[in-house]
């Protein structure tokens, strides 16, 4: 079957020309998809590719800027998950939105209890409950506490909660990503079961096995487009792969070739986190960007925040410039020199009702004052100096930082971190939700501080940024470093790595 | 005295270039944007000019000096509080317990008065109250405990303690230097605990505009995660922010005891809810970073100036209270609704 063809049997679920901007960035654009009755339809695509977007829109969790929907050939426009419930759509996000305080049963009749005179009738929810039981097949108890359960089995309680509002079409955005082998087994399963009552299947997944395991049809997004609609069948790991990077083609190409012989700046050895990082290693040499490349959950960001001491480690040495330092906060990193920007700026970088000049100094503010008094004199000329350098536009130390575009939001971090003269710089998610102007800015900001000698760890969850401007680039996968590859490695080997494909290991 | 963060200052011009028209359409730009923010920022001062108006018409006595520096001296421990707890309040939390500390203080200075000799008077009664901030600190950031629930739980204790340390009745010191403070006037105008609650003020803004610390608490109260990664300790800060509010509660049971004459445990019950209610007059955010104290200081006497004003109007007690909780509620209203645009 293609469902590239336009088929005639009644689709629940069709998407035409789609189209989703964040921020002046494009999320998704003319994207077409058509879900057919009682598939499951998976959809694929790295990091930023707009496969969890698409979901969110089917599922009314996000609103689309463009481009029609249909459901059973109507034309609907949802603003919340609400209005898509009410069609039968739902949907199962990341995140869970269950009460953990209250039993399963409680959970999956929460906003719709059978009820008599006001009064909740406990004698129906029951019956109906084991109804539930007796239709799905799955074997939840009504009364066990939702907190008290795993993984795989919440995620059950919340597809109950789906079927019981009657859905026909159940989105599931990362179902598995918490989950054990043997739990995504279990939740195969159920997903199998609920194909064959006819129920369809929406499986946003960035694993490739399990898409080609479980579902009927595929469809393989890159850079907010949609590559293919395919039958499951038709692909293979390496397929998918391809489809989903396309060429390896990277506008932001520099030449990064040549290696750096600084001395080694940051060196990490045995670096190991319950559950999160296992016996990391790594250095970076003075004037050298070192990339690290890993699916979202690989352990990316942990391990910048462990260097950086905003968590705590439970083993390892972190060395800078030579000297082994004891890291238990972020203060102790900023003394060693290390300098971290988070990936989230708004939630754990600005101070957004502060002027420009407090979030530039607000890190080393011992630079400006004498005797703990500020000389807010100095403080604006160094600020002034500092906006023209990273180019915040306009550089007004009066301003305040809420007014500020995102790119230049990055920017005014940037400028407190530089405002400590690090040694290292650890960089998470450096051009996320910037502008391309900004985004371009900021790369070639990046580079001169290479080239003035500091050490930099760069994050980012587009492996191009990455590979476009790193001297060398690691991979992380499950909290481990699983291959380190020189300057301008293939995309392909560097993706298979990160994904855990067979024969990609060294 | 500036705010913090005046954002009155248009943008620098970013070069010489600038032609007539564009800065012609920047100052149109800039008054517009100065007259929102105008509401919120000086919008209170202009209320309570407005009202000072209307009370000099309405009663002969309202705008002499003696009935003015009255209103300042009636409000001194509500006003030495609540320009301690802005700086708690800007760096994200709250506190309940200033009245308990207040009445704490002023009985333990009152009793180490009349048992130890009246030397002890002045550091006891400061230092108790810096001892209760200090638990209140150590309550909310290593049992991590609420700060409104902490702060309720030690209020009763503190009050407990006060009234176990009187058996209920007043403890009152005869040393003539006791009342000193309390009761007498500089140059025969002035009561000195107006000089005292002035140089608080003074203090905590000039800690909060032109200090480290002051810069530390506007970052703790409006990011603390952020504040954590730029290298701050932020259990310290905040910790320091309820020892500094004790130390000024102890301070204001000082002036308190010496202007009664006694120590009381009764005291100050409503001094917490005067006090955060004249820090949200004067539109400092109760959750945190933005805020300043002379703002504080204007609200506590808009709140002293009502109760004057219809207490020579003969505005029955209700009157005063129903207004006054219209005010809170309109002021914090209009200050929300400016920021939401």
């Amino acid at each position: 079957m293609s469902a590239l063809v336009e088929s005639t049997a009644p689709a629940p679920v069709r998407l035409v020309s789609i189209g989703k901007r964040y921020a002046g960035t494009s999320a998704l654009d003319d994207v077409s998809v058509t879900i057919e009755v009682g598939t499951v339809h998976a959809l694929v695509g790295a990091n930023g590719a707009g496969k969890s977007t698409l979901g969110k829109i089917i599922g009314g969790v996000v609103r689309a800027d463009e481009g029609e929907m249909f459901v059973d050939g109507e034309e609907v426009r949802y603003s919340t998950p609400t209005e898509a419930r009410r069609d039968g759509i739902a949907t199962i996000a990341q995140e869970l939105s269950l009460v953990p305080e209250m039993s399963v049963m409680e959970n999956v009749f929460m906003g719709i209890e059978p009820h008599r005179r006001g009064f909740v009738s406990w004698r129906q929810m029951r019956r109906r409950y084991a109804e539930l039981i007796d239709r799905s097949g799955f074997d939840l108890k009504a009364d066990v506490k939702v907190g008290s359960l795993r993984a795989a089995d919440q995620q059950k309680a919340e597809i109950l909660r789906a079927v019981n509002t009657d859905a026909r079409v159940i989105v599931l955005d990362e179902p598995t990503s918490s989950l054990t082998a043997v739990e995504t087994e279990q939740l195969h399963t159920l997903i199998r079961g609920l194909r064959a009552n006819g129920t369809t299947i929406v499986y946003v997944s960035h694993f490739l096995d399990e898409v080609l395991d479980l579902c009927d049809t595929v469809t393989v997004m890159r850079n907010g487009h949609v590559v293919r609609t395919a039958a499951a069948e038709a692909e293979t790991e390496a397929t998918l792969v391809a489809g989903m990077f396309g060429a390896a083609v990277s506008a932001e190409k520099l030449d990064t070739s040549a290696p750096v012989h600084g001395d080694v700046m940051l060196e990490v050895a045995g670096l190991s986190r319950a559950d999160v990082l296992n016996n990391i290693a790594l250095n970076v040499r003075a004037g050298e960007i070192v990339g690290i490349a890993g699916l979202v959950g690989s352990g990316r960001s942990e391990l910048a925040r462990a260097i950086a001491g905003a968590d705590p480690i439970d083993s390892g040495t972190i060395s800078v410039a030579g000297e082994e330092r004891r890291i238990k906060s972020p203060a102790d990193a900023i003394d060693a020199g290390i300098a971290f920007l988070t990936e989230e700026r708004k939630k754990d970088g600005l101070f957004l009702e502060l002027s420009l000049a407090a979030n530039t100094t607000f890190a080393n503010l011992g630079e400006v004052s004498a005797n703990n008094m500020l000389r807010r004199g100095v403080e604006r000329e160094r600020t002034r100096a500092l906006l023209g350098q990273v180019g915040v536009d306009p550089p007004a130390p009066h301003a305040r930082a809420k007014s500020l575009s995102g790119g230049n939001q990055q920017k005014l971090v940037f400028a407190r971190w530089l405002f400590c003269a690090p040694r290292v710089l650890i960089l998470d998610e450096p051009t996320r939700g910037v502008d391309v102007g900004s985004r371009a800015a900021i790369h070639l900001l990046i580079q001169r501080l290479a080239a003035d000698g500091a050490a930099i760890l760069m994050i980012s969850s587009e492996i191009e940024e990455v590979l476009g401007l790193a001297h060398r680039t690691i991979v992380m996968r499950r909290g481990a470093v699983v291959r380190e590859f020189p300057a301008d490695p293939p995309l392909n080997d560097v993706m298979e790595a990160a994904f855990g494909l067979p024969g990609s290991q060294q | 005295m500036t705010t913090e963060l005046p954002d009155t200052t248009p943008p620098d011009s970013p070069s010489g270039a600038a032609a007539v028209e564009p800065t012609f359409a920047r100052r149109v730009r800039s008054r517009r944007r100065i007259r929102a923010e105008h509401i919120r920022d000086y919008g209170i001062i202009v209320f309570v000019l407005a009202i000072c108006v209307y009370f000099s018409f309405a009663s002969p006595v309202f705008l002499t000096a003696n009935n003015l520096l009255n209103i300042v001296y009636a409000q001194t421990p509500v006003g030495i509080a609540a320009c301690a707890v802005t700086l708690t309040i800007i760096a994200g939390n709250f506190d309940l317990s200033l009245g308990a500390i207040l009445a704490l203080s002023e009985v333990l200075g009152a009793w180490v008065a009349v048992h130890w000799g009246i030397g002890w008077f002045f550091p006891v009664a400061i230092i108790s109250g810096g001892v209760m901030g200090l638990i209140n600190g150590l309550i909310i950031t290593k049992l991590r405990v609420n700060a409104f629930l902490a702060t309720l739980a030690t209020a009763l204790a503190f009050v407990g303690i006060a009234t176990g340390v009187t058996g209920g009745l007043l403890i009152t010191p005869t040393q003539s230097a006791f009342v000193f403070i309390g009761q007498n006037k500089a140059w025969n105008t002035i009561q000195y605990p107006n000089f005292i609650f002035l140089a608080v003020a003074v203090i905590c803004q000039i800690v909060l505009t032109y200090t480290v610390f002051g810069r530390h608490l506007y970052g703790v109260g409006g990011n603390r995660e952020g504040a954590r990664l730029s290298g701050l300790n932020v259990d310290r800060i905040v910790i320091m922010t309820f020892v500094i509010t004790g130390l000024a509660c102890g301070l204001a049971g000082m002036i308190d005891a010496s202007t009664t004459g006694s120590g009381s445990s009764q005291v100050g019950t409503t001094l917490a809810l005067d006090a955060i209610a004249g820090v949200a007059l004067g539109g400092t955010s109760i959750f945190g970073g933005v805020g300043s104290v002379w703002r504080t200081v204007v609200g506590v006497m808009m709140l002293g100036i009502i109760t004057n004003g219809f207490n020579l109007l003969g505005v029955a007690d209700y009157w005063q209270q129903i207004v006054r909780g219209c005010l809170i509620v309109g002021a914090v209203a209009v200050g929300s609704v400016i920021e939401r645009r």
